[in-house]
């Protein structure tokens, strides 16, 4: 049995499917998700794969800086993914609504919504980083397993912005604390 | 009537025990010849084996009701149905015990993707019933052409036994009925430029969509034996007759293995056609090319 638990935890971690969310993105964080596929960056070694439906998926891919219309379809898909599941945020939005702060068309950041297992910051952030974030996202189900996600646990921050901008790292910081 | 080799022929060879690694080192060669054509790396070689342990070890929704019983069961036969069909494949001289025929084989083919039509439907996701019209639309007009080329075969020789027909001399018909029958297996496998059933970008899975978890894996299970199948129906129909076991078995993997290739580079090389531009390619170019071939058999017969 526990050769076996050993055995699931090293394929978790080798065969992330991810599913892929826009919350009201302006699409620049989903070229670059789309980008980590291209053979340029190649994302299929590591195991990863696009799934068009969030029950096959065990990492949820979310850009954009929720709007108010966006929230139930998060929690909805959030449902809709089996676990053991991690949650990924992608791009300054989804951290911290990014420069749409303050918006009262918003109902952001993620983590008020559903628990996120790693942020990418970034305006967009590089397919590097996404990549990076995609495969901590993977070693954190693995170590995880079936349990349901503790709330408490800060979540990893991966990357930086591919330009150098002060603010939407001061913010992550400002979420991570 | 020999119950312990027709029982080995089904668990062990060319049975379950070689069908599954075989069916994963197939799904993996399919996906690393795309990545190679794409200019990628592709998959790590134990890929299939990794998403199969993942899927064992995910939850499952909760499915009530007659409708919740049949999901759970669609992909459970289509497993078994598919590896029958790879038990059933003439790879070793007769040696007695359980024979099945073609029509027995054909039918354990044809089994897997009437659950895929049927799992769609029960499933009752609007992408599912589409995906499951698709795949029905597409069966009818393949299998039409996909008999017609194994019975070409079979009436050349006046037999339907798998083992009579496994070592035929070439003839021209025959790879008249072989080439009828690679026209088929990208649609039998769901494959470009035929992958109406599955198209992601349209209609996410299709009839998977709302399977999860351990049924998924069975789905892909079932998937990669129907690869074993079609590829070894046609390894059997190609190999030359050879009286030492173990090179037929390593002639059949080598043709097997390049049959993947062949449909690998095929599909990725093409894009999606249309459903009908599908059904148009198979009722106008290959059928009057199927008919032909069955014309021939009987003609060939008849005159002998």
């Amino acid at each position: 049995m526990k050769l076996w638990n050993r055995l699931m935890c090293y394929c978790r971690r080798r065969s992330p499917w991810l599913f892929h969310m826009n919350s009201g993105s302006c699409n620049g964080c989903d070229i670059e998700l789309v980008a980590s596929l291209t053979p340029r960056y190649d994302a299929e070694q590591l195991g990863v794969r696009l799934e068009g439906s969030p029950r096959h998926a065990d990492i949820l891919c979310i850009t954009g800086p929720v709007t108010h219309n966006a929230v139930e379809a998060i929690k909805t898909v959030y449902g809709q993914v089996y676990g053991p599941k991690a949650v990924v945020a992608i791009g300054s939005c989804p951290a911290t609504t990014n420069v749409f702060i303050d918006s009262r068309t918003l109902d952001g950041p993620l983590n008020r919504h559903i628990p996120v297992d790693v942020f990418v910051p970034g305006c967009p952030p590089r397919p590097d980083a996404i990549l990076l974030g995609v495969a901590k996202a993977a070693a954190i189900l693995a170590a995880r397993g079936s349990k349901p996600p503790a709330i408490e646990t800060p979540p990893e921050i991966v990357g930086a912005c591919s330009t150098d901008c002060a603010c939407c790292e001061s913010k992550s910081k400002e979420v991570q604390a | 009537m020999n119950l312990t080799t027709a029982l080995a022929r089904l668990l062990l060879f060319p049975g379950l025990l070689f069908a599954v690694p075989a069916a994963w080192f197939f799904m993996w060669v399919e996906r690393k010849a795309v990545a190679r054509m794409q200019g990628r790396i592709g998959p790590p070689f134990m890929q299939p084996f990794y998403d199969f342990v993942k899927l064992l070890g995910k939850q499952t929704p909760q499915r009530t009701g007659v409708a919740g019983l049949l999901m759970k069961a669609w992909p459970l036969i289509a497993v078994s149905a598919a590896a029958g069909a790879v038990g059933l494949l003439p790879v070793l001289p007769a040696s007695g015990g359980f024979e099945g025929d073609l029509i027995l084989l054909l039918a354990l083919l044809e089994l897997p993707s009437m659950c895929i039509i049927a799992a769609g439907f029960s499933s009752r996701s609007i992408f599912g019933e589409i995906g499951s019209a698709r795949e029905a639309v597409l069966s009818v007009s393949y299998n039409v052409v996909f008999l017609l080329a194994i019975v070409s075969i079979a009436a050349s020789q006046h037999t339907f036994r798998l083992e009579a027909l496994a070592h035929l001399p070439i003839s021209p018909l025959q790879i008249m009925g072989v080439i009828a029958l690679l026209v088929c297996l990208p649609a039998k496998l769901h494959l470009n430029p035929f992958s109406l059933p599955n198209a992601e970008q349209e209609i996410y899975s299709g009839p998977m969509t709302e399977y999860a978890g351990p049924e998924l894996a069975m789905w892909e299970l079932s998937h990669g034996l129907e690869w074993v199948a079609g590829t070894g129906l046609v390894a059997t129909l190609v190999a030359p007759h050879l009286t030492l076991g173990w090179l037929s078995v390593l002639l059949f993997v080598a043709l097997s293995f390049a049959i993947v290739m062949l449909l690998s580079v095929v599909a990725a090389a093409t894009a999606r056609l249309q459903i009908d531009t599908t059904v148009r390619f198979y009722w106008r170019c290959t059928l009057i090319f199927a008919v032909l071939a069955v014309v021939s058999a009987l003609f060939m017969r008849f005159r002998a």
